[in-house]
């Protein structure tokens, strides 16, 4: 077990019986974890600090019922992708500026360079920048199940919806992502041949 | 078979998760356009995790923020124990006022009640 994770242990059991310090000190260990997801899914500074602040909180009310099944930082992601869900909500009703689930994302492949998109860093800058143009509830699914690896069934909970929405979900995610960053070759062919393949 | 009706299923198979449907599994197997695609799946899927090892910086005041807004949280917890304690106190001064002046009434009219009349 390493000494991080043995760490948090020894400060969950603590906060758990009521150690204040513990939890403080928990929140130092974890909070760029746990901003790192928030920007992810709110894709803005201050709605992610807002994100952090509020999942701090209730993770606080709730320590004394965390079983300590999964790891703390776990939890903090099920916790975190729920405050999002719930900041995502407000945010709608006062700018109403989502974005619908089918609208096209910016095509970037002018400004594509063949000899950067080899470069794995510039790859990982590019995918940031896809995801961040993705619609938030396409953006959640994929980040916490591709990034983060949450069940779906988790995802689902703390998002609200079904699994086999947050299923659907995922699918449409990764297929624009897909497209942004490794987009299929364009091949002419007679257009009953296009797609058509005998099993 | 055509390769759009597969598209969920080769999202899904780049994932690791085996898929119940042979057809479509078959399909994959001799459909080069439906590799090609795997591939390109499976790459994303490699990219993305790798983003997990990123750590933003949240800047110096956040860890501050949310600390104090424990704080905040924790004086407001006390505060409202304190005042539901009062509540409590109050609450239980009234009924032991209550049952006192009760049983001083039944007393008194019990008394009342066994007075002899002494003239007669």
């Amino acid at each position: 077990m390493s000494e991080t994770l043995e760490r948090s242990q020894t400060l969950v059991a603590a906060a758990r019986e009521g150690d204040r310090g513990a939890f403080e000190e928990l929140v130092r260990l974890t909070s760029a974890d746990t901003y790192t997801l928030a920007f992810r899914l709110m894709g803005d500074e201050d709605d992610a600090r807002d994100v952090v602040q509020e999942a701090y909180l209730r993770a606080y009310r709730g320590i004394s019922k965390f079983r300590g099944d999964a790891r703390f930082t776990t939890w903090m992601y099920r916790i975190t992708a729920n405050c999002a869900v719930t900041q995502l909500e407000r945010r709608k009703r006062h700018r109403h500026e989502e974005l619908a689930v089918d609208a096209p994302l910016a095509d970037g492949s002018a400004e594509r360079d063949p000899q950067a998109r080899a470069d794995v860093s510039a790859l990982r800058d590019e995918l940031s920048q896809a995801l961040q143009e993705l619609p938030p509830r396409l953006r959640a699914v994929v980040v916490l199940r591709d990034i983060y690896d949450l069940p779906h069934e988790a995802i689902a909970a703390e998002l609200g919806i079904t699994a086999t929405a947050a299923k659907v979900r995922l699918h449409r995610a990764r297929a624009r992502l897909r497209e942004r960053l490794f987009p299929a070759p364009k091949v002419t062919l007679p257009t009953e041949e296009v797609g058509t393949c005998a099993v | 078979m055509r390769c759009e009706e597969l598209a969920g299923m080769v999202s899904t198979t780049a994932d690791g998760v085996a898929v119940d449907d042979w057809r479509g599994r078959r399909h994959v197997e001799t459909c080069l356009r439906c590799q090609a695609e795997l591939v390109r799946y499976r790459r994303l899927l490699r990219t993305l995790r790798t983003l997990r090892t990123d750590l933003f910086d949240p800047g110096p005041g956040l860890v501050a923020d949310v600390l104090a807004s424990l704080e905040e949280a924790g004086e407001r917890h006390l505060l409202r124990s304190l005042l539901s304690g009062h509540r409590v106190a109050y609450v239980g001064g009234l009924a032991v006022a209550t049952a006192g002046a009760a049983g001083a009434l039944v007393i008194a009219s019990r008394s009342r009640g066994r007075r002899v009349p002494l003239a007669g």
